[in-house]
């Protein structure tokens, strides 16, 4: 392994001084106000839906797994899916980027309908996602798998990859994907088989290899999953730098920091159903969603622990003591 | 014992028209499996539907000898069409039944009796390709070659001199082809689907249809080889086209290195050459009775020496996991995964 590989390098510096030193930079974020005068209330009507999700229904034997009346997610901002395990967060990512099929349903990306598309058609039009377990392409080296994702390549037809019509074409790829990986603080690690990267730099490569796809939305699922705190750090900051460049993210995320930091606007899934939509500063408080996460019946200290305010620990000792003493009594 | 006529028996395998035959096929398997992850285990089929594509054509229906070719390459790529067309949008190993089954039906087809005037049934077709020697511009006759350091017999007819001629360049001809595909972006395309078909997909490929591609194009090698066994031989039999034939090309194309463009010649190469010598050496073990009748005698000596093939490959999947020409990084990055 590559002694400066970021994962180890980022967490080095955020050992030495904390977030203030990581490489973040802060990006413009054009959907400050996309949302003003949006209603945050489940299939609310956005400006410039990039994608309309309308009656998507999926189930598995006798489980509804998926049961979405209607979704709208803004062009141009970050919005996040959350949910409690098993909510169908992933089933819903998979249809609608056409990895699974609905029941029924309707899907629409930028102004086109794309129920009954393939998958690749869906990718190639600009719908681009990621997995929740990195999927790389181990015994390829990490420029060829950047290399891959370039969209529209002539050489990638079976003729012409016989001639040599395609070799300008592939060094303009070439020197895009180094472009990009230089922005991920990769380049040195161009010629490595991707299989040997750490989970981290798996993700890294990941992203940068969406990027490569020229995509308008793209849907990362679970893209902090297993990914330590400072890495975390500079995934946002590649996040953000996507929104600046004008394209819409969609994620699925677990950790509550993550979400509040970087989304405009926060969708919750529970049970297959869209229970909340809002702005990620107002979802916490959201009845409904507490109630998803915790069960109907919880204290106020466990609110707290959703909204993120973390409660002082003799606190904390003390709420574990009141709830037992009610119980008790 | 005879250690020159172990050599040259031993060299003259290795430069064989059974070493190309297997080449050719292992070559297409190669594509299959090495670069797409298709797993094809009824490559034999494909070599069948070339050979008998050509002697169907040409002996029972009179076709000059070219158009037969024609009609072999077609009948592969129809084949490929067929058996691709249900299974590849399933997982890996519907197309590994589905293939293993299909070269026994083939064979199964063509030896029926019923079929006996257009397909020969069990007897086959002989004598559709005098053509092949009448382009030869050697004297079939004459000896070529000579002896090597007076010793080690390198002389050839004429006429097997030409059949390893084309041989070998259709060889070369299909590395050549290989070489600049698996360098190309539809190559790297075929890598990602090995890898991994859903990633392929998110990244906006059609997967199915390079598989496809990849079928017809492994398909078509398969067939080039099995038609050159028809012309080499000047006849197709139904039993030459059996499931082993699938086996010991996926030997080959193990031994050489998968997913290398050279892999499957030097393979290849080396199972003909390690079966050469495994039988001159017990031969004439058996032979000088060094040897004893009973613990083997020479009609055993057939099936032994494939036991020696066996015990070869798991030596080289113990000490050398990734074929001749393999990188052992990939196999170290096969066992973390």
């Amino acid at each position: 392994m590559p002694a400066s590989d970021p994962d180890t390098e980022f967490g080095r510096t955020a050992g030495r001084g904390g977030a203030a030193a990581l490489r973040v930079e802060a990006w413009d974020n054009p959907a400050d106000h996309a949302f003003d005068g949006v209603e945050p209330r489940p299939g609310s009507a956005k400006p410039d839906p990039i994608l309309i999700a309308d009656g998507v229904e999926r189930t598995f034997g006798g489980i509804r797994a998926v049961s979405v009346d209607h979704l709208e997610v803004q062009r141009g901002a970050i919005t996040a899916l959350i949910g409690p395990n098993g909510a169908g967060k992933t089933t819903f990512f998979n249809l609608l980027t056409a990895f699974d099929r609905p029941d029924h349903g309707n899907v629409v990306f930028d102004g086109q309908p794309a129920s009954g598309q393939p998958s690749y058609a869906l990718a190639s039009k600009g719908m681009v996602r990621t997995f929740q377990l990195t999927k790389v392409l181990a015994k390829m080296s990490v420029l060829d798998n950047m290399m891959l994702a370039a969209q529209a390549q002539t050489g990638e037809s079976m003729w012409r990859g016989l001639l040599h019509g395609w070799r300008g074409q592939e060094s303009d790829v070439r020197a895009r994907a180094l472009d990009v990986l230089e922005r991920f603080n990769m380049v040195h690690m161009q010629a490595e088989f991707a299989g040997a990267l750490s989970g981290g730099q798996r993700k890294l490569l990941e992203m940068a290899r969406s990027m490569m796809a020229d995509p308008k939305l793209i849907m990362l699922d679970e893209p902090m999953a297993g990914v330590n705190p400072a890495l975390t750090q500079s995934l946002l900051g590649h996040v953000k730098r996507l929104r600046s460049e004008g394209i819409t993210v969609m994620f699925v995320e677990h950790d509550m920091d993550v979400v509040r930091d970087i989304s405009d606007w926060v969708v919750v899934m529970a049970e297959g159903l869209i229970i909340a939509e809002g702005p990620s500063d107002a979802i916490g408080s959201n009845q409904a969603v507490v109630d998803a996460y915790l069960g109907s019946s919880h204290s106020a200290l466990t609110e707290e622990i959703i909204l993120g305010q973390v409660p002082d620990p003799d606190e904390l000792a003390d709420g574990v003591r009141e709830s037992r003493e009610g119980g008790d009594g | 014992m005879d250690w020159w006529a172990i050599i040259s028996n031993t060299l003259r395998a290795g430069i064989s028209a059974s070493a190309i035959i297997y080449a050719l096929a292992a070559i297409g398997l190669n594509l299959h499996f090495g670069y797409t992850g298709l797993l094809n285990f009824g490559q034999v089929g494909f070599m069948a539907a070339g050979a008998y594509g050509l002697g169907i054509t040409t002996y029972t229906y009179g076709w000059p000898l070219w158009a037969g070719i024609l009609a072999g390459l077609a009948a592969g790529v129809v084949l490929a069409l067929l058996l691709g067309a249900p299974t590849l949008r399933l997982r890996a190993d519907y197309l590994a039944i589905v293939t293993i089954a299909a070269g026994e039906i083939i064979r199964i087809i063509v030896r029926a009796a019923v079929l006996r005037d257009v397909t020969g049934g069990s007897n086959g077709l002989n004598g559709f390709a005098n053509d092949f020697q009448e382009w030869n511009p050697l004297n079939p006759s004459q000896q070529y070659g000579g002896q090597l350091f007076g010793k080690v017999n390198l002389e050839y007819t004429g006429a097997d001199l030409w059949e390893l001629i084309v041989g070998a360049a259709l060889v070369a001809l299909s590395v050549f082809v290989m070489w600049l595909l698996v360098n190309s972006p539809w190559g790297r395309v075929l890598k990602s689907i090995r890898e991994d078909e859903d990633a392929a997909r998110a990244l906006g490929k059609n997967v199915f249809r390079f598989k496809m591609q990849s079928l017809i194009l492994g398909g078509t090698f398969g067939a080039v080889a099995g038609m050159f066994f028809a012309v080499s031989n000047n006849s197709v039999q139904p039993d030459n086209y059996s499931t082993p034939v699938t086996f010991f090309a996926l030997t080959a194309a193990i031994m050489g290195g998968l997913g290398r463009v050279l892999g499957p010649v030097v393979g290849s190469a080396i199972f003909w050459m390690i079966l050469a010598f495994t039988d001159n050496i017990l031969r004439q073990s058996v032979g000088e009775g060094y040897i004893p009748a009973s613990i083997m005698d020479s009609v055993q000596v057939g099936q032994v020496r494939f036991m020696l093939v066996g015990l070869l490959l798991v030596l080289l999947m113990v000490f050398r996991p990734q074929g001749i020409f393999g990188d052992k990084r990939e196999i170290a990055i096969d066992a973390r995964k």
